[in-house]
């Protein structure tokens, strides 16, 4: 197990550093953006520009970026969204929005999601059960802006009970903001209520089926505890790998989302750095996404494992 | 004691042989036989949703088709008025059911807007005011004076609502429209107001005396409108010989002087008519360009069928391909293959889209830019799936026979292994599609790729446009998002259903 983790981890830092290579070269490749004339930073990019090697081949910037990396934390200067002002100083300023929203719809949607599965599942091939699929269905199809687009119109325009947008300023776990970060949450949470409920429903109608459940009736259990003591158990070998992974993911927030509702998080500043061109800022949240990715892969994987000690991972077959 | 010795007393003549010289067969198959893709077809058939799926599929596919055609309006026709304006079509509304009207709801009108409506109304001869919903009164101290203020909720119709306009014309623009008048008898051109008569509001839609700049009626003594139209001769702009109002005696001017060329109060709707050919309609309203929502729907989804159509062939080919290398051969090369696809499965799709844009987009053009963004990582799902279905057959027997009889590895690969996977494959198309569709649409609403010069528009620039104005006019985001989310649920649908039939062990297993 240990070495299976150390091999899928020093393997995810090869995939990583290749990756960041890649588009490191491909950006750096850009012509850089233009800095105005009159504006007191200018000389201060110009002279982290050349610090970071702008005019050198493009192997000795990415060794200058990856050792100001690791020996200063230094990801260069913004030169169009932030003008001057550290990349990664931004970057970080951005994470709590994005996470606190992403917290809150985690939160609320695995136990929903996971209800609405056994639900579905105990209920197999009645009108319950088609309803629920049918919505899961709906919701996995149709991207989060679509519903999220009716949620703002329902709720916070006709029924006006939340504020359109979310509410400016850093106290996040306010009554206010959390009033004003509601549509979002829902938003948000509605794909992957959906996605839990989904897994969930096929889990746990496969294990139903299983003979152990028989033998559990048998025994003398209720469907309740039989259900709850061993079906779930079961089941939960391919859900909670699916939870970490969810949780990984909460700090890397929705584009289209944060767009829509203005939460000041790393989702927003992603899609400015793309549209306004800030190639520092879209370089570190390369980086920072495809990370991402990776590392939860790799946790799904590996707790796998964890959790089922059935599974032996990385066995020669 | 053997068996023998236990019947042996039994009477052999009670024995019969069953049959000693007819060869022993199984009977014949009394149905008819049914092979693969009829046998998949019945299953698909028996579930109901996919089969809905396709039939919705199939409408929103002849809608895209269709509707550009029956449109009256192209892509380009963009009108600077009627923005953002609700659905009208001219014959619904004036059956005065509530739908295709035009409707759109106006909260608090005093009796100043009030009064305005209904000179629009006199004027134009269309009435903007639908339907009254509820009036508010309140009750104020002014002065020391009671002060009875009513309010109005109403519903008014946003086409005629638009009412006069003023707009220059050339001489001979002028002329023409004057013309178009005799020959239909559809007045265009009203009479000409001065602002230096109405207390110098700039409102073409008030023609009558007012009292004050805000726009106060005054009326005669029968509570009508009393005429403010100009008779100032001296400013005449060019000679009119064409349809005059009731209650003009030819004294009225209908356009004024402005530098060569000529100023006029028109009735925008009437105007409309007369540069289109047709009267305004709409049968899902404009959106925030004012384009026809109902035309741009189909085209702005041509491009999304189109575009997916083509990124799942090339990706399913090119997927086959690798994927089928690697489940043959095995070992180092599935290994190396492997880690390479890893590689380029890291990497966000939304950096490979920008980077793409930033790099090829200037050298061959957005569109292949986009559709090379799509194919760089889009095979990677199916190359998995065929290597897949590679391990589970290459080890079979038939495979081996081939190889014993000499095939070679192209021909063991392509003959004999890859058409037992052509199911799995074929079905997952249809899954693919959406997901393509899907994740166009997405970057073309955030606005990281922008095809409209192309493509005219899209689903998801509609989308956009219509998220800006979505409190004032959702229809220019519903229709867009309804025609999305069909398209979504029917492929998503349709594509469980193929794989489901075609594929019955999978039955049930989600992805």
């Amino acid at each position: 197990m240990g070495r299976y983790a150390l091999k899928r981890v020093s393997l995810m830092l090869v995939t990583l550093f290749l990756i960041t290579l890649m588009c490191f070269v491909l950006i750096r490749m850009l012509p850089p953006a233009e800095l105005p004339m009159n504006d007191p930073h200018t000389k201060v990019v110009q002279a982290r520009r050349e610090a970071a090697g702008y005019n050198k081949p493009y192997l000795v910037q990415f060794w200058i970026f990856l050792r100001n990396i690791f020996t200063k934390g230094d990801w260069g200067v913004s030169d169009v969204l932030y003008f001057g002002q550290e990349v990664s100083t931004i970057f970080v300023s951005k994470l709590p929005a994005t996470m606190v929203v992403n917290l809150y719809s985690i939160v609320l949607s695995i136990p929903i999601g996971i209800a609405f599965g056994i639900w579905a599942a105990l209920k197999k091939n009645t009108i319950t059960d088609d309803i629920i699929s049918t919505f899961t269905m709906a919701l996995i199809s149709v991207p989060s802006f679509v519903y999220a687009f009716v949620i703002q119109y329902v709720f916070a325009y006709k029924l006006g009970w939340f504020p359109f947008l979310m509410k400016q300023g850093t106290d996040w776990f306010s009554w206010a903001m959390f009033k004003s970060m509601i549509p979002a949450v829902l938003s948000l949470s509605l794909g992957v209520i959906a996605g839990f409920t989904r897994t969930t429903r096929a889990e746990l109608t496969e294990v139903l089926t299983s003979e152990f459940m028989l033998l559990a009736r048998t025994k003398g259990l209720t469907k309740v505890q039989a259900t709850v003591r061993h079906a779930l158990k079961n089941c939960m070998v391919i859900i909670v790998p699916s939870i970490f992974g969810e949780f990984i993911s909460i700090l890397s927030g929705s584009l289209i989302i944060e767009k829509l509702f203005s939460i000041p998080g790393v989702g927003m500043l992603y899609l400015n750095s793309i549209n306004g061109r800030d190639y520092p800022m879209f370089m570190l949240l390369t980086v920072f996404y495809t990370a991402i990715g990776l590392v939860a892969a790799i946790v799904v994987d590996i707790s796998y494992g964890f959790i089922d000690p059935r599974i032996r991972m990385g066995s020669r077959k | 004691m053997s068996s023998n010795e236990v019947y042996k007393d039994m009477d052999p003549s009670l024995f019969e042989f069953a049959s000693r010289d007819g060869e022993i067969r199984d009977t014949k198959f009394e149905t008819k036989a049914r092979g693969y893709l009829a046998d998949a077809l019945v299953r698909f058939k028996k579930n109901r949703a996919s089969v809905i799926g396709a039939w919705i599929i199939l409408a929103l596919l002849l809608y895209s088709v269709i509707s550009p055609i029956l449109s009256p309006y192209t892509i380009n026709d963009r009108d600077k008025y009627y923005v953002n304006y609700p659905p009208f079509v001219r014959w619904i509304a004036d059956l005065h059911i509530g739908i295709f009207d035009g409707g759109a709801i106006h909260e608090s009108q005093n009796e100043v807007s009030m009064a305005q409506w209904r000179a629009v109304a006199e004027e134009t001869g269309m009435d903007p005011v639908l339907k009254i919903l509820g009036t508010t009164t309140t009750v104020s101290m002014y002065r020391g004076q009671e002060r009875v203020s009513v309010t109005y909720k109403i519903k008014t119709n946003k086409y005629y609502e638009q009412g006069m306009i003023f707009r220059v014309f050339s001489y001979e623009d002028f002329e023409k429209i004057q013309q178009y008048q005799n020959e239909t008898g559809i007045q265009i051109i009203y009479p000409y107001v001065e602002s230096s008569d109405i207390q110098d509001i700039n409102n073409a839609n008030i023609w009558y005396k007012v009292s004050d700049s805000r726009g106060t009626p005054v009326y005669d003594a029968d509570g009508n409108f009393i005429p403010a139209y100009s008779k100032n001769k001296a400013k005449e702009g060019a000679p009119y010989n064409s349809i005059r109002i009731e209650g003009d005696d030819g004294s009225y001017i209908y356009s004024m002087q402005k530098s060569g060329a000529v100023q006029c109060r028109i009735c925008y709707y009437n105007y409309y008519t007369y540069v289109y050919g047709h009267e305004p309609m709409f049968l899902m309203g404009t959106n925030s360009m004012g384009m026809d929502l109902f035309g741009a729907i189909g085209i702005g989804s041509r491009f999304s069928l189109i575009f997916a159509l083509l990124v799942s062939v090339i990706n399913l080919t090119l997927g086959a391909i690798y994927g089928s290398i690697q489940g043959y051969y095995g070992g180092a090369v599935d290994m190396l293959m492997d880690r390479f696809a890893d590689l380029l499965a890291g990497v966000p799709f939304t950096v490979v889209t920008v980077l793409f844009q930033l790099h090829l987009a200037p050298k061959v053009g957005i569109v292949p830019s986009f559709l090379f963004a799509f194919v760089s990582t889009g095979w990677l799902g199916m190359a998995a799936l065929t290597r897949k279905q590679f391990y589970r057959f290459k080890g079979q027997e038939f495979v081996l026979a081939a190889r014993t009889l000499g095939a070679s590895d192209k021909r063991l690969m392509f003959k004999h292994v890859f058409p037992n996977s052509l199911g799995t494959i074929v079905t997952s198309c249809a899954l693919v599609i959406p997901s393509v569709i899907r994740s166009e649409t997405t970057l073309t609403y955030l606005g990281i790729v922008n095809i409209q010069d192309f493509a005219g528009t899209t689903l998801g620039t509609l989308m956009s446009q219509g998220q800006t104005s979505m409190t004032s006019s959702p229809h220019a985001m519903f229709f867009p998002a309804l025609y999305f989310a069909l398209l979504l649920i029917s492929f998503n649908l349709f594509g469980n259903g193929l794989r489901d039939a075609f594929n019955p062990s999978t039955r049930g297993v989600e992805d």
